[in-house]
């Protein structure tokens, strides 16, 4: 059997367009993914059911037994928190947000370590964004910033920008620039027309740069900025004026690296400066597949898009004291729960040193870093393989995933929804 | 089964004509019937004023921009927060809050039926995801159709009747109520940085003319037979001397529709503007007023503007942007592939700015100058003209000349030269408010037959009892009184069943969405029309078959069936 327009939860780019062939309800062929998409239909080992830490192995336990444990925890717990949420559904991250709020939880998501500093820029000075489909089809400018869409996005060149077909280009190859700009000559360099390359850290530098050129104050440019000539800076400059519709992608070489928020902040004010004199965009890489999801789910519920603090009742959200590796950092947190993602692979040692001394659990599918951190971890359905929700791409169009395998797992709405029914009982409505 | 006798209620439903008469509401299993058991729960209203629950045919609370808006806005998230308290969830925000603060408070306030005034069709799932967590109102989205590339070859081409097919197809897939025009062929043009400066300019490449837009899609929306009208969203809003293109824009439109308006003018105070610039800014309200009091085919909504600080957003992209230029504080824009845009900015609204005056003069003139309440209703085009909670301000200003005179004391001093608000004596009564913030709605939207805007038997038994005695009080003297009872009910009643009391919210409810779904024949159903396909497939980013908003993201689903004449 063959599933048409299946939606891929791997990146951002939340492509809907694959075909995954199914032969007794196991994979066995998928069309139009790419690699790292195909690689997640086709399956790693996953965990048979919930395991509990005993002693130095792992004990069998029943999905109730794992259920209770995981709510017991939670509720004895002064300062739990409720962390990942990117590489789940949005049914499930709105579950995670009144279990937040019912025992006065942290609930924080992955963004707080990628796009985090995204987020700060764009609360400082907006953002000027469109779909990707708007770029595709007018688009005759594209940038990508400190961003590398070949290994991390390998589809959003092809479906997009540099090799997608656009209504109102008529030859969309040939008539579509693209400038990548970056610290080193990476795969996507070798197909763009200009590449610009800043020595690292001087991202915030070219960019004022820029904006000095677009606002016609060139003579006041030196030779080269951050290892950049001023001729190519003033090419560049021209490029993006003389552009019918222009569009930035950025990735977290640039909001993680020096100046952070800062340089996504000047280089939105960049293209608003831009958008004076022609069309501009400017959006973010998201990684994946449903991290902008959460942002959206926190956001309609708790008013802020991650971070967010209930131990007073209310929704708190200051990012740098109530994000998750802030409060490992400082040994607050003494319970957690990670939900579809692995802080183990991402996170400062001084976090993993806390999140080994406190109880943890972990839904997740597969076994991960995560893991030997874990005191309980509970198998789930994968979102967009055996369990359907809500993800929402990278430019905020909201998509219901498919179910392409039936199985017995729970999803992480299911699992999640238990728990919360429990605490429920303790805690009162 | 469920029974509750309201008795001694002060009733004033204008749908059924009963203004301020002393009686009792029966209820059971949340609609009212004509009489209920010995066993039915009583609520005692003495006497106090009791009107249908109150409907918003123009708010923006659910959906990509709204959300954006409290993305974007920490600093207004903070400015009004709630605890978690029994079933209550946490709330953040003034003017942007989160949906369980839209909904507690708009409930509070007697609110529990709301319509979202924009919803574009690809971000349709994630307005009806908020829905889903706005408990306490019935829900229902209008649907953007301005820059929609269909719809605009099928005007090129001049084939109505594929407009109407392009219409009931997106309606039908995304869940919508009804058809919204924001700066028709504006969104378009704005994909390209351009504007449309009023109806005669041609939309770059389609070369159809905002007009065309108009008239065309008004017709499609009759052959479909949908309840509400089209909803518009004026070309040029917000720019000085714009009331002549609204005046051209309002004289489009045929008397098409003998139960109801054939066109729905939104927010018209930011389209009343004179002058030929911010120099010589002033009001035309009476010339938007006149034309209006002379057509029947046409009901407004006020858009009124209150001081304070409050987050524009809007479809409208490109005037977003224009005021972004003035303002240079923080600016969002979404455009959205093939079918229109957004943008969003944070302003604040000044009495001491004079522009600001006259467009807080103008609101309240376009109500008071309108002579029948069923053609301008009550709104700020929450939260652009100012947050929702400042709607009991509003009502008192349109019942007092006196509270009117004390307020224009405090704006710009030169606003009397530039607004006719100060010479104007009329003060609303208690039956036209009634119109003006329900019954006018539900006629507007046309539910009124699906039991909203009204108490009669067979009505959804949505109810708001407000502490005031109309006998005891004279609303032109004692305003305050008019501003602290609308803002929080004694009770209000929800499908039956009491949701807030007295400023406080007492459940976790489930809303209704409702939505059209015109039958057309095998002919123009465009999920089956090659071309149609062709075209989605190759230029949409989507695939058309993962675009409908499944009958999952709805609570409770209230699909409206019509016959389409094609």
């Amino acid at each position: 059997m063959i599933v048409k327009d299946v939606v891929c939860p791997f990146c951002g780019c939340l492509c809907d367009d694959i075909e995954v062939e199914v032969e007794e309800n196991r994979v066995v062929a998928v069309a139009n993914a790419c690699e790292l998409g195909t690689t997640k239909f086709m399956g790693e080992e996953r965990l048979k059911g919930p395991i509990l830490r005993d002693g130095d192995g792992w004990k069998e336990i029943t999905y109730d037994e794992a259920i209770r444990y995981a709510a017991d925890t939670l509720l004895s717990a002064e300062r739990p928190l409720l962390y990942g949420w990117s590489g789940t559904h949005g049914e499930a991250q709105c579950v995670g947000v009144h279990m937040a709020e019912l025992i006065r939880g942290v609930i924080d998501n992955t963004s707080s370590v990628c796009h985090g500093p995204s987020i700060l820029a764009i609360q400082e000075v907006g953002h000027p964004g469109c779909t990707l489909g708007v770029v595709k089809n007018r688009a005759d400018l594209v940038i990508y910033w400190g961003s590398n869409p070949i290994d991390a996005h390998p589809r959003h060149l092809s479906r997009y920008t540099r090799y997608a077909d656009g209504f109102f280009l008529e030859n969309a190859f040939r008539d579509r620039k693209v400038i990548v700009v970056d610290i080193r000559r990476t795969q996507t360099a070798n197909i763009a027309d200009e590449f610009v390359q800043i020595k690292p850290g001087g991202d915030y530098a070219v960019l004022s740069a820029l904006r000095a050129i677009v606002q016609g104050k060139t003579e006041t440019i030196p030779r080269t900025v951050a290892g950049v000539t001023r001729e190519q800076l003033v090419r560049v400059a021209n490029l993006c004026k003389g552009a019918k519709f222009g569009a930035v992608y950025f990735g977290v070489g640039l909001t993680m690296t020096r100046g952070k928020y800062k340089n996504i902040r000047n280089a939105i004010e960049l293209v608003s400066e831009l958008s004076r004199h022609t069309k501009f965009t400017i959006s973010a890489m998201r990684g994946h597949y449903n991290v902008y999801g959460s942002n959206e789910v926190n956001t309609w519920m708790t008013g802020y898009p991650f971070g967010i603090d209930f131990s007073r009742g209310i929704a708190f959200y200051n990012p740098g004291e109530t994000t998750a590796v802030d409060i490992l950092a400082r040994k607050e947190c003494d319970a957690a729960l990670i939900v579809g993602s692995d802080p183990a692979a991402h996170f400062p040692r001084r976090c993993l040193e806390h999140l080994a001394e406190i109880p943890v659990v972990q839904l997740d599918p597969y076994p991960n870093a995560t893991t030997a951190f874990c005191n309980v971890q509970i198998p789930v359905a994968v979102t967009g393989i055996d369990a359907v929700g809500t993800a929402y791409r990278m430019d905020g169009v909201p998509i219901r995933t498919r179910r392409v395998l039936s199985t017995d797992y729970p999803s992480d709405r299911d699992v999640l929804f238990q728990m919360y029914a429990l605490m429920q009982e303790v805690r009162g409505r | 089964m469920n029974e509750l006798l309201i008795k001694n209620a002060c009733v004033i439903d204008p749908l059924r004509g009963i203004n301020a008469e002393t009686m009792d509401i029966a209820i059971r299993d949340g609609r009212i019937v004509e009489e209920v058991s010995g066993a039915a729960e009583v609520i005692d209203a003495r006497g106090a004023l009791t009107l249908p629950g109150g409907i918003d045919s123009h708010t923006h609370i659910c959906g990509t921009k709204v959300n954006f808006g409290r993305y974007m806005s920490p600093e207004d998230m903070r400015a009004g927060r709630t605890p978690r308290r029994g079933p209550l969830h946490a709330t953040s925000g003034y003017s942007v809050p989160t949906t369980y603060g839209n909904s507690y408070r708009y409930s509070v306030m007697g609110y529990t039926t709301l319509l979202e005034g924009a919803m574009a069709p690809l971000e349709a799932r994630h307005t009806h995801e908020e829905f889903l967590y706005t408990p306490l109102q019935d829900t229902m989205a209008n649907v953007l159709f301005d820059g929609n590339w269909g719809v605009m070859e099928a005007i090129r081409d001049g084939d109505i009747k594929r407009v109407a097919a392009i219409i009931a197809w997106t309606l039908r897939a995304v869940k919508g109520f009804g058809v919204k025009l924001t700066n028709p062929g504006g969104t378009e043009a704005w994909q390209w940085g351009k504007n449309v400066s009023c109806i005669r300019d041609p939309v770059p490449y389609f070369e159809v003319t905002p007009a065309e837009i108009i008239r065309s899609v008004v017709e499609a929306n009759e052959l479909l037979h949908l309840p509400h009208s089209v909803h518009l969203h004026c070309n040029n809003l917000g720019t000085p001397g714009n009331y002549t293109c609204t005046l051209g824009s309002l004289g489009l439109i045929p008397d098409l529709n003998r139960k109801r308006q054939t066109l729905y003018a939104t927010h018209v105070q930011f389209h009343a503007y004179g002058g030929s610039g911010w120099k010589d800014f002033c009001s035309k309200s009476e010339p938007i007023a006149n034309f209006v009091n002379m057509r029947p085919q046409i009901v407004m909504d006020m858009g009124q503007v209150m001081f304070g600080r409050t987050t524009t957003m809007t479809a409208d992209g490109p005037m977003e942007f224009n005021l972004y230029r003035l303002h240079h504080d923080k600016w969002s824009n979404h455009d959205v592939e093939l079918e229109t845009g957004s943008g969003i900015i944070p302003v604040t609204y000044r009495r001491k700015n004079l522009v600001n005056s006259i467009m807080w003069a103008i609101g309240l003139e376009l109500a008071l100058l309108t002579k029948s309440p069923w053609q301008c209703l009550l709104t700020t085009d929450n939260p652009n003209g100012a947050p929702f909670v400042r709607y009991p301000e509003i009502v008192a200003l349109l019942m007092s000349k006196r509270y009117r005179d004390a307020e224009f004391a405090t704006v710009h001093p030169d606003t009397a030269a530039r607004a006719p608000l100060p010479a104007i004596e009329r003060e609303l009564d208690w039956y036209e408010i009634a119109v003006m913030t329900r019954a006018g709605q539900a006629k507007a939207l046309g539910i009124q037959d699906l039991g909203k805007g009204h108490l009669g038997p067979g009505a959804e038994a949505d109810i708001a009892i407000y502490p005031l005695r109309i006998d005891e009080i004279d609303p032109s003297i004692d305003y305050r009184k008019v501003i602290e009872a609308f803002g929080r009910t004694e009770y209000t009643i929800k499908r039956g069943r009491v949701v807030a009391r007295r400023g406080e919210c007492l459940v976790d409810g489930s809303n209704a969405t409702f939505w059209v779904r015109p039958k057309v024949s095998e002919a123009y159903d465009m999920g089956k029309d090659p071309d149609f396909i062709e075209k989605f497939d190759r230029y949409y980013t989507v695939r058309m078959r993962n675009y409908p908003v499944q009958e999952e993201y709805l609570n409770r689903n209230r699909c409206i069936e019509t016959e389409a004449e094609i």
